[in-house]
């Protein structure tokens, strides 16, 4: 994990900030009353008794906006590094890079026409 | 004989400087990060108080004034109180997504600070990669929100989280062409690099002025990816009583509260590194260190300060905008983000690459 001696602050950091959340937790736990009741723990569902679970089938339209999603946001990681070394590829790479981007946009103007982009 | 005594004692000591040494680095490797925390809470007290007196003054009331001089203690009582409330864990829900989630939300936001350049040497970590670290780590905090929304086990929370990962994800896209057109700019994923790069003529040189299309885009999708009000869908109170955060209370509450300043304070961070200069004074024909002396810790001091100054201005655009514009409903929301945003951000990705190649 800290073979990269750059990364060492990045791994002290991300245990501090977790010990927040942790630290809150706990100071609260010892701080905070606490009463139980059926009532009480039952969810909100805007006073009446809840009717059934709220685990079931969701709008499919989410999914289909996070598969687009995953396609534009790999290609991006994949422009990162040609965008860093611009200066020294040059004319032929922007070309590559070019077409490279023009394939998920036709993709995207296809899943338009079909109505992925859609939410009703 | 006595030679040996002596190489055992250098040997001993050498070996106890090393040692104390290594607890010096330590020392010195955490010492940053802590006031680097207590900068972040004390700036997201400030936010708060900010947000709070502004919006008193646009509806025309007198906003806290009661806990501390003006109010300004207002959102550490709060704080404290949050502290001493009930933790309520829901029945039904699943107790380790639904704690999990604040936690993780808060600690992803925490972690893009690690990149925000104060000075040219006050950043925690120059990494090569900067802002990339920031994209990369940004969108984690959608899965605390999801995990939280799903663990509620209520409906309100589930259709709360749904769509806090739905918005997130769609306006993270049109966000990254921007960051990457930055880049390309300044030729740079780090952030110091990215401020050094604007720090020719004043505030001529700023890359609000060489991407203004790419500032509205991030401007927007950054109001989107806070939950801001114009986008605030996934805790929108007339439709979902408070969205994933309806089963919350108590400190788990206010985890989502300190998170969704903090990523507030974040975007405005990075929208002054990104495209108002950073640390630099940004008055052309004016060089500060000439102005004042080289004096190291007070340049650092103004760093500091004008970075804070840029950051705290712009945030008068997200608070204003906050009531002034209206809910979009999630069609609109999403069709901004798809149809309109992401289109806008790839041509001008392709516009500044393009005039990257012709000054080549």
């Amino acid at each position: 994990m800290f073979l990269l001696h750059e990364y060492d602050i990045f791994w002290a950091f991300l245990i501090i900030s977790s010990v927040i959340p942790i630290l809150a937790f706990i100071i609260s736990g010892v701080l905070a009353p606490s009463s139980e009741g059926p009532e009480k723990l039952s969810s909100y569902e805007s006073g009446i008794e809840p009717m059934g679970d709220a685990w079931l089938q969701f709008r499919i339209r989410y999914y289909m906006f996070a598969l687009v999603f995953v396609v534009f946001d790999v290609e991006t990681v994949f422009l990162y590094p040609w965008a860093m070394s611009f200066d020294v590829l040059g004319v032929s790479v922007f070309i590559e890079a070019l077409i490279f981007v023009l394939i998920p946009i036709v993709g995207s103007v296809y899943a338009w026409r079909k109505g992925a982009l859609e939410w009703s | 004989m006595i030679i040996d005594i002596t190489e055992v004692q250098t040997i001993n000591s050498f070996s106890g400087s090393e040692f104390l040494k290594e607890i010096y680095e330590l020392i010195w490797l955490f010492v940053p990060i802590f006031v680097l925390i207590l900068g972040i809470v004390i700036g997201v007290l400030v936010i708060v108080w900010l947000e709070r007196q502004i919006s008193a003054v646009i509806q025309q009331r007198i906003g806290p004034e009661y806990a501390g001089p003006l109010g300004i203690l207002q959102a550490l009582a709060d704080g404290t109180k949050l502290l001493f409330k009930e933790d309520i864990l829901p029945s039904r829900g699943d107790r380790r997504l639904f704690s999990a989630g604040p936690a993780i939300a808060v600690v992803s936001i925490l972690l893009s600070y690690l990149v925000i350049p104060f000075g040219s040497h006050l950043v925690l970590a120059d990494l090569s990669i900067g802002v990339f670290l920031w994209i990369a780590i940004s969108s984690i905090a959608p899965i605390g929100l999801l995990m939280s929304g799903y663990g509620s086990n209520n409906k309100y929370s589930f259709s709360g989280g749904l769509r806090a990962a739905a918005q997130s994800i769609s306006y993270e896209i049109p966000l990254t062409p921007c960051v990457l057109s930055i880049s390309l700019l300044s030729n740079s994923s780090s952030t110091v690099d990215i401020v050094e790069a604007q720090s020719k003529y004043g505030f001529w040189g700023w890359n609000l002025w060489r991407q203004p299309i790419g500032f509205i885009v991030f401007l927007i999708s950054s109001l989107a990816e806070c939950e801001r009000l114009p986008f605030d869908l996934p805790e929108a109170e007339e439709e979902l009583v408070a969205g994933y955060q309806t089963e919350y209370s108590g400190i788990k509450y206010g985890l989502f509260y300190v998170a969704s300043y903090l990523n507030l304070l974040v975007s405005s961070l990075f929208v002054t590194v990104l495209y108002l200069g950073g640390w630099n004074f940004s008055l052309p024909y004016i060089v500060l260190p000439e102005l004042f002396g080289m004096n190291k810790i007070f340049g650092m001091t103004i760093g500091i300060f004008i970075t804070l100054a840029k950051a705290y201005l712009f945030l008068f655009i997200p608070i204003a905008t906050r009531w002034t514009l209206p809910r979009l409903r999630m069609d609109q929301l999403l069709n901004l983000g798809w149809k309109f945003l992401l289109p806008i951000s790839l041509g001008n990705l392709l516009l500044t690459t393009s005039s990257q190649l012709v000054s080549l």
